[in-house]
């Protein structure tokens, strides 16, 4: 009996897997595939031969090149800024001395339920202003501000749980507080700061709506709104259309393959200490 | 605090850490970003709401105008319905991913494996997610009408032009993306468990079913909160795939708060009155938070 009901589950685990990966796994199929073979051979046949053809078109007529170079950079940007200015304000809120530091930090976490939404017209129109409409660092900079607060809450607790003698220590010794903070504070939380890397790297990538409404021209548009309109331009082309996809979510999933457990980390300490 | 080290030390530590120049240094930048880029716009949204403004032109105040039009505003209320629809499937969907997570943290062979499977689809970009499901309920040759085809189905549904299936149909693809997600955050929850406590309860003649629902629920009541707040707020203000996939049509039949304010401001150009609804948004998330937190507090916080 008990062996019984503990297959129906397992079964229902493996199912629910199975749920999450098909779609994937027919988008690389039909990546591969004309449209003739999209549409006359049965869903999960094997494309033969594989039509790799549909990417290096992809990638040559649409400016899927220069849309990945636009995410790469910019995703770099916005995360180094976005894990060294955490870190420094997660320094001065859990290791210095100050009266207004709960306050800071309850700004910080009532960030996290902010809806985008909600601040969309008036950074619009800031932008325009200051003439920062269609101009990446539009983009850098939202990805900083709306990003700093997970970040810091990934660091919080890992902050916390260093010793004081670290600090004591080092003043013994005449360190400044730069100095202890660069040489020595820094230097530890390396493990936290991947995590915070990776987890920051998979939100700029995927970062839809502020690109979508702050950038117009091609030239600066990342891979997420590029494809949107390349696909636009492709509605017919199944296999063009998969191929773009595929080359959107790759690097994603290869960041993925080899670095879940830190993945998987960051975002249970985001959201759990919420 | 430690009490090695002699107190001249710890003097002259407290006040290298007291320095307020050094301090403004650290906080300053984030503080600024967070204050120009979120607080800020908030204030400034609250008070466009009660302009007339295309984003161009000048500002006519208004006062209230804005807010007796949402009030007898259908399509306003009616995506208002829709947002609070996904939050109740989301919220539902939580207990499924609860009895999940149940089975996946006992002691399930390849549970490691199995949970980063499931987190696969919230790591993708909500374009890429939203054209992927555009192919898969394309009428003709998508995934899913194909397959229902084979099972002999001779007319399958067109899901998302037909104004009574269009919302569900897009339903599907959000908790798939991030189904992953809460069953991460159970587990996890889960695993905290002390086993001492597991293995007391268990000699004490519990069975599985006890040890679930008497052990295990109440002793990670406090997660449970926090997703229900993550799946309320999340479903109020969710956008993207709606977005992509349909626009808030066919007809509106699947319009939700952001897609509605944001068609209003950045497609009709009427900036007053979607910061109205932006507004209103955000107070939608506020109250919800509110409501959730007190409606689930409990005096005692579990202690073990």
């Amino acid at each position: 009996m008990k062996q019984i009901g503990r297959s129906i589950f397992y079964g229902i685990l493996i199912i629910l897997a199975a749920l999450q990966l098909l779609p994937l796994v027919w988008l690389l199929f039909f990546s591969l595939k004309n449209n003739q073979e999209v549409f006359n051979t049965p869903l999960f046949s094997l494309p033969s031969p594989p039509r790799w053809e549909n990417y290096v078109k992809v990638w040559v007529e649409g400016d899927i090149g220069r849309y990945f170079f636009n995410s790469v950079w910019i995703t770099t940007v916005s995360v180094l800024f976005t894990v060294l200015l955490a870190s420094f304000a997660t320094f001065a809120i859990t290791r210095m001395n100050w009266k207004l530091k709960h306050i800071v930090l309850g700004l910080f976490m009532v960030g996290l339920m902010i809806p985008v939404h909600s601040t969309l017209i008036p950074l619009f129109s800031f932008f325009m202003k200051v003439k920062l409409i269609d101009h990446p660092l539009s983009i850098i900079l939202t990805n900083i501000g709306f990003n700093l607060p997970i970040t810091i809450m990934v660091l919080l607790g890992f902050y916390q749980s260093l010793p004081r003698e670290l600090e004591e220590s080092a003043v013994m010794d005449g360190c400044s507080v730069h100095r202890m903070f660069f040489r020595i504070i820094l230097p530890m939380t390396t493990p936290v700061m991947v995590t915070t890397t990776i987890i920051n790297m998979i939100y700029n990538w995927n970062e839809f709506v502020f690109v979508n409404t702050f950038i117009s021209s091609d030239e600066f548009k990342t891979l997420t709104v590029g494809i949107q309109n390349f696909i636009g331009q492709y509605t017919t082309d199944w296999g063009a259309i998969g191929a773009t996809l595929m080359i959107s979510v790759l690097p994603i999933l290869l960041v993925f393959f080899f670095l879940s457990d830190k993945i998987v980390e960051g975002i249970t300490a985001g959201a759990i200490k919420g | 605090m430690s009490f090695l080290s002699n107190t001249k030390g710890v003097d002259s530590m407290n006040k290298m850490m007291s320095d307020k120049r050094v301090i403004t240094l650290y906080i300053l930048p984030s503080l600024l970003l967070i204050m120009i880029l979120v607080y800020i716009p908030i204030v400034m949204t609250g008070y466009y709401s009660l302009m007339k403004w295309d984003g161009i032109g000048s500002m006519k105040f208004i006062a209230l105008d804005n807010y007796q039009e949402l009030i007898k505003d259908t399509m306003f209320w009616k995506s208002v319905y829709h947002s609070f629809l996904l939050a109740v499937f989301s919220v539902i969907s939580l207990a499924g991913y609860l009895i999940i997570s149940l089975v996946l943290s006992g002691k399930i062979k390849g549970a490691n494996l199995l949970r980063k499977i499931y987190l696969i689809p919230m790591l993708l970009s909500s374009v890429a997610i939203a054209q992927l499901w555009l192919r898969i309920y394309h009428p003709s040759n998508g995934m899913l009408n194909h397959f229902l085809m084979f099972l002999g189905m001779e007319d399958p549904p067109n899901w998302l032009a037909d104004p009574s299936i269009a919302l569900y149909a897009i339903f599907v693809p959000i908790i798939w993306q991030y189904a992953g997600f809460y069953i991460l955050i159970y587990y996890a929850a889960l695993k905290n468990i002390p086993s001492s406590i597991i293995e007391a309860a268990i000699i004490d003649g519990a069975n599985p079913w006890q040890l679930a629902y008497k052990i295990k629920l109440p002793l990670i009541a406090g997660v449970i909160k926090v997703t229900i707040v993550l799946a309320v707020v999340g479903s109020l203000k969710y956008f993207d795939l709606i977005y992509v996939m349909t626009g808030g049509g066919p007809n509106g039949a699947s319009e939700v708060i952001a897609s509605y304010m944001y068609q209003k401001a950045f497609r009709s150009f009427n900036f007053g009155y979607g910061s109205t609804i932006a507004f209103a948004l955000l107070l939608l998330c506020v109250i919800a938070t509110w409501v959730i937190r007190k409606f689930t507090h409990s005096d005692e916080e579990i202690q073990y």
